[in-house]
């Protein structure tokens, strides 16, 4: 039993049709907890007020964006290395999700920082960075769009995932260099003592645990609907051969 | 390799082969800027910089589907490629190519056109300077995507989408250079960060590009 299992279409199918309602209910589980939790049960901050309960959309959104690239780059590399269909198939799944999640941590962002810092947007290193890896995943879906043959494009994405990677990385620290932050140092980390005090950082992390779950079965989902239309295409190729 | 790039400086210069271009692209964009922001000689020189490198980067952007559509149109890279040259030499040729024809010539006219926009005295050298280190990594980046490109039939404003955000850190460093310059102020270390990425650049990258070509020759 191993993972590469999966790289079978049809092991792919059938084991993600049972487990996708599973994780559906727990995602739609933690995200309504988890947010009624944040929104109605956790006191006002003391200088934000109850401006401060976007967090429970706003972080996990900005943590997906990111990890959801970096989940974008593994299945680039497995299926440059050892050509597993599913795998680049998650790859252009995830991507307009990814998309997504950095529009809503962008957009949360602006509607937080229009009472907090006065203005809807600032050319802060983070905010910065966040809008160039919008960017980044406008041009590798906007490729994925215009190369028709299938294996060409999932080539052609996977190369310019693994350089826009790098490029990313690189335009991060570039940003950081060029111009000093407004943005609140990281909200939730493992090493250090200063964070969100607990009374929020309870039901943060229990709507991050609901954005990833949301973020898997959507790519399970979208998966699934790309190996069908597939599947659809070759049919309608053999039809036409016939 | 030393054929290749004399026939593709030749191809560039005679006639029909876009060289001028794009500097009277980088003119007419130094041209617009104060038309468009008003002529106060303190706002341009605050702004020269950072335009300057937007409008070489900009005019270097415009030539780049030419680098390897044309030889993909009349099929000579399809020779090209099973010349004995491995394909990362042809990219790097290529590319250096593209920024003798380009990146070279912008380097040089860019302190003409900065004595349009009013830089301070201080800021010439290390314009030139960040425009002659930082310009190769644009040819070189430029080069991967027109290699990702190159089958497509209107590759032209897909490629500069793809282009445009792996320019940022290159864009950066090279206007952060020419500031700090403008302004008085050390730039030796955005220099060395620029001069970083382009050596990163002309490493790593004809590699990609040749992968890309590979699977668009397919």
């Amino acid at each position: 039993m191993s993972i590469w299992e999966y790289a079978n279409p049809k092991r792919f199918m059938q084991t993600s049709s049972w487990v996708l309602p599973w994780v559906t209910g727990l995602a739609a589980m933690a995200l309504v907890t988890g947010l009624t939790w944040g929104f109605f049960l956790t006191p006002d901050d003391y200088r934000q007020g109850s401006t401060v309960k976007i967090i429970y959309i706003h972080v996990p959104a900005a943590m997906m964006a990111i990890n959801c690239w970096a989940m974008m780059l593994v299945t680039s590399l497995v299926w440059l290395i050892r050509r597993h269909h599913v795998s680049v198939l998650a790859a252009k799944a995830a991507a307009p999700i990814g998309m997504t999640m950095t529009l809503i941590a962008l957009f949360t962002g602006a509607i937080w920082g229009q009472p907090m810092w006065g203005t809807w947007w600032a050319w802060d290193p983070r905010l910065t960075s966040f809008l160039i890896l919008f960017l980044f995943y406008l041009g590798y879906i906007a490729l994925w769009e215009a190369v028709e043959d299938p294996d060409t494009a999932a080539d052609l994405t996977s190369v310019l995932c693994l350089v826009g990677s790098v490029f990313a990385l690189l335009s991060r620290y570039a940003v950081l260099f060029w111009n000093q932050g407004l943005h609140q140092g990281a909200s939730l980390s493992l090493d250090r003592e200063e964070h969100v005090a607990d009374v929020f950082a309870y039901p943060l992390w229990l709507t991050i645990a609901g954005f990833v779950l949301f973020f898997v079965a959507l790519v399970l989902f979208r998966t699934r609907t790309e190996i069908r239309a597939r599947r659809l295409r070759a049919l309608e190729a053999r039809e036409r051969m016939a | 390799m030393l054929a290749l790039l004399l026939r593709d400086l030749r191809l560039a210069t005679r006639a029909g082969g876009g060289f001028g271009l794009s500097l009277a692209f980088f003119l007419i964009v130094t041209v617009l800027v104060p038309l468009g922001v008003g002529p106060e000689g303190g706002t341009l020189a605050l702004i020269a910089p950072g335009v300057l490198w937007v409008g070489a980067l900009l005019a270097c952007l415009l030539s780049l589907d030419r680098i390897f559509a044309l030889d993909r149109e009349d099929g000579s890279l399809d020779l090209l490629a099973t010349a004995p040259l491995p394909l990362e030499g042809l990219v790097t040729v290529k590319a250096l190519a593209h920024w003798l024809t380009t990146g070279l010539p912008l380097t040089l006219v860019a302190p003409v056109l900065a004595v349009l926009l009013n830089l301070p005295p201080a800021g010439y050298g290390p314009l030139t300077l960040s425009l002659l280190i930082g310009t190769p990594a644009l040819s070189f980046i430029g080069a991967f995507g027109a290699a990702l490109t190159v089958g497509l039939k209107r590759g032209g404003l897909l490629l500069s989408l793809l282009v445009l955000p792996l320019y940022i850190p290159t864009l950066i460093f090279g206007a952060e250079t020419a500031r700090r310059g403008a302004e008085g102020l050390a730039s030796e270390t955005p220099l060395l960060l620029l001069a970083g990425i382009t050596l990163g650049a002309v490493a790593i990258l004809p590699f990609a590009a040749a992968a890309a070509i590979r699977v668009n020759l397919r």
